[in-house]
């Protein structure tokens, strides 16, 4: 792990090495409160793996969505007193108040728990994030339209109907319009925070599939609603308990063969 | 299981309550219908064309009240004009960037105070103002700068709850997407509260038009012998036309004086069906 101490300005240092090199995101040291006094992180370190599934699990208010949403600066939205440490990506700390979060958010994109459609079309949906940026040329937003709907595995239900209200379609479709919708912005790393919580088991399935696919092209980052789903999606896992990170390990690993004590008895079902 | 009796006796009361309550409501919606049938009762047979499209002759006492229909019009005009654009940009304020800090509650505390303040008040104020101190005379612009501050705090309040009902994961979606704050007002938010607020203003300036107190020493003239051609030109108005032919002009017809007061009753519940229409036509096309 390469201290953090060299870096005073945040842009890329030739002669040293970035921390977390080689992955998509490095954590270091995240720490954040909340300004009604809650902890949420407490020196969080965690490197992010490109091209993988990674499955940040725990029990509920561990903080686990808190890091999650620092991976997009979405905490910017929520009153937080205190935050510390550095997220590095394509060799930058994104925590630096000079960052181009706008740009940051269309390469980092989130997938919500609850499928949260605008209210409009669903071709509106989908352009909406191109327009912000200022694409114009409607050709190319048609294509990325339709391509962002088959990579979400949702374009052969949807093909005949882009103008009709998003609202029409059942839970399970609109969450994968929401997925659609971060893919048509051409992200590098996607944030999913319990994507399938609300939808029955045919749509969970066929996000996890997606998700699958996608990671060949993309990172990602889930937050599972169950430990099941942990299990069934994670390369590599972290164990994220009362705000700190307890363990990271392959998916494999950590699910049958914890080394530390609290991963086990929660993957056990001794608490949670 | 309770004994029957004291379940028969339960719902003897549940039914004595709601009857009670029926009866309460009722009796808040008699006054309304009496007054609306009153007026228009007495006041239909005075309405004909020329009652509506011809200036008073003879001391009001005959002819149609066209210069006071027209300048209840501009009035409410006027107002719109200039207490929509403030009003709404102050509610986006609050309601989207304002942080909460003691500045912030002070506005809204301003915002509060200015609404309890008596319509006449208003007038005396405009009339130090607008009328006398910025030399705009007794005018339609005096009078609807009066009204617009007047109108201010409905439209203000109206419009920052119609702007906090959009749901907020709207905002959050917006945001992750990569849009600033203002995109997303602009594209997201505003167009969801945009039957609310226009609900806001219509009864804002439902309530500006049919105001006597403020156009008093503002704008409103007893009797002019033209319609005014300019802002700066006083006008006769509604209310106030009400007023003086029921109070200032001897052997005035009762039926003119109920006449007048039925145009200005239609005009005003005209304003608010309209506002009612908007209301519903929104919640039935909400996409949420």
């Amino acid at each position: 792990m390469v201290a953090a101490t060299a870096h005073s300005e945040g842009a890329p240092m030739a002669a040293a090495r970035l921390p977390g090199e080689g992955h998509a995101i490095a954590i270091r040291g995240l720490s954040l409160v909340y300004s009604d006094g809650k902890e949420s992180l407490r020196d969080v370190t965690l490197d992010i793996p490109a091209h993988a599934i990674t499955v940040l699990f725990g029990p509920a208010g561990g903080g686990k969505s808190t890091l999650l949403r620092s991976l997009n600066r979405l905490n910017d939205l929520t009153d937080v007193r205190h935050l510390s440490g550095q997220i590095w990506f394509d060799g930058r700390d994104i925590l630096r108040p000079d960052t181009d979060v706008i740009a940051l958010r269309r390469r980092v994109g989130m997938v919500f728990a609850r499928p949260v459609v605008l209210p409009m079309t669903i071709r509106q949906n989908m352009t909406y994030g191109l327009e912000l940026a200022g694409e114009r040329d409607r050709q190319r937003m048609e294509q990325l339209v339709e391509h962002s709907l088959r990579a979400a595995a949702l374009w052969e239900e949807v093909a005949g109907r882009l103008d009709q209200p998003a609202v029409s379609l059942s839970g399970g479709q609109q969450q994968r319009l929401c997925l659609a919708r971060v893919l048509v912005l051409e992200p590098e790393v996607i944030l999913l925070d319990e994507p399938t919580s609300g939808l029955d088991p045919l749509s969970t399935g066929k996000v996890e599939a997606s998700l699958h696919e996608l990671k060949e092209r993309y990172t990602i980052v889930l937050v599972p609603h169950s430990i099941q789903q942990a299990a069934r999606m994670a390369d590599h896992a972290a164990f994220v308990l009362n705000g700190q990170l307890i363990e990271v390990a392959p998916g494999r690993e950590i699910f049958t063969r914890p080394r530390d004590r609290r991963t086990q008895d929660y993957v056990e079902g001794r608490f949670g | 299981m309770a004994a029957p009796a004291l379940s028969r006796r339960r719902y003897a009361v549940q039914r004595a309550g709601f009857a009670g309550l029926l009866a309460a409501t009722l009796v808040t919606v008699v006054p309304i219908v009496l007054i609306v049938a009153l007026i228009l009762w007495q006041g239909a047979p005075a309405i004909s064309p020329e009652f509506l499209t011809q200036p008073p002759r003879q001391g009001m006492r005959e002819g149609g009240i066209l210069p006071a229909i027209l300048g209840t019009l501009w009035l409410t005009l006027g107002t719109g004009i200039l207490a929509v654009p403030f009003g709404v940009a102050a509610a986006i304020y609050l309601a989207e960037y304002a942080p909460e800090s003691r500045w912030t509650r002070t506005i809204r505390v301003a915002i509060i105070s200015l609404a309890g303040i008596p319509s006449v008040v208003y007038g005396l104020f405009g009339l130090g103002l607008f009328v006398l101190f910025l030399r705009f005379g007794t005018s339609i612009l005096a009078g609807s700068f009066t009204l617009a501050i007047m109108t201010l705090p409905v439209i203000i309040s109206t419009a920052e709850e119609a702007l906090r009902s959009v749901p907020h994961s709207f905002r959050v979606v917006s945001i992750s997407l990569g849009g600033t704050q203002w995109q997303t007002i602009s594209r997201v938010v505003l167009p969801e509260a945009l039957p609310g607020i226009l609900t806001g203003v219509i009864l804002g300036l439902e309530r500006a038009a049919g105001e006597t107190a403020p156009i008093l020493f503002t704008a409103a003239a007893f009797f002019l012998p033209r319609l005014p051609t300019s802002p700066l030109d006083a006008t006769m108005a509604l209310p106030y036309h009400l007023f003086v032919i029921s109070t200032q002009v001897p052997g005035m017809p009762l039926r003119l004086q109920y006449g007048t007061a039925a145009v200005l009753l239609v005009f005003v519940l005209g304003m608010n069906v309209l506002a009612t229409l908007v209301r519903s036509r929104a919640r039935a096309r909400r996409q949420w």
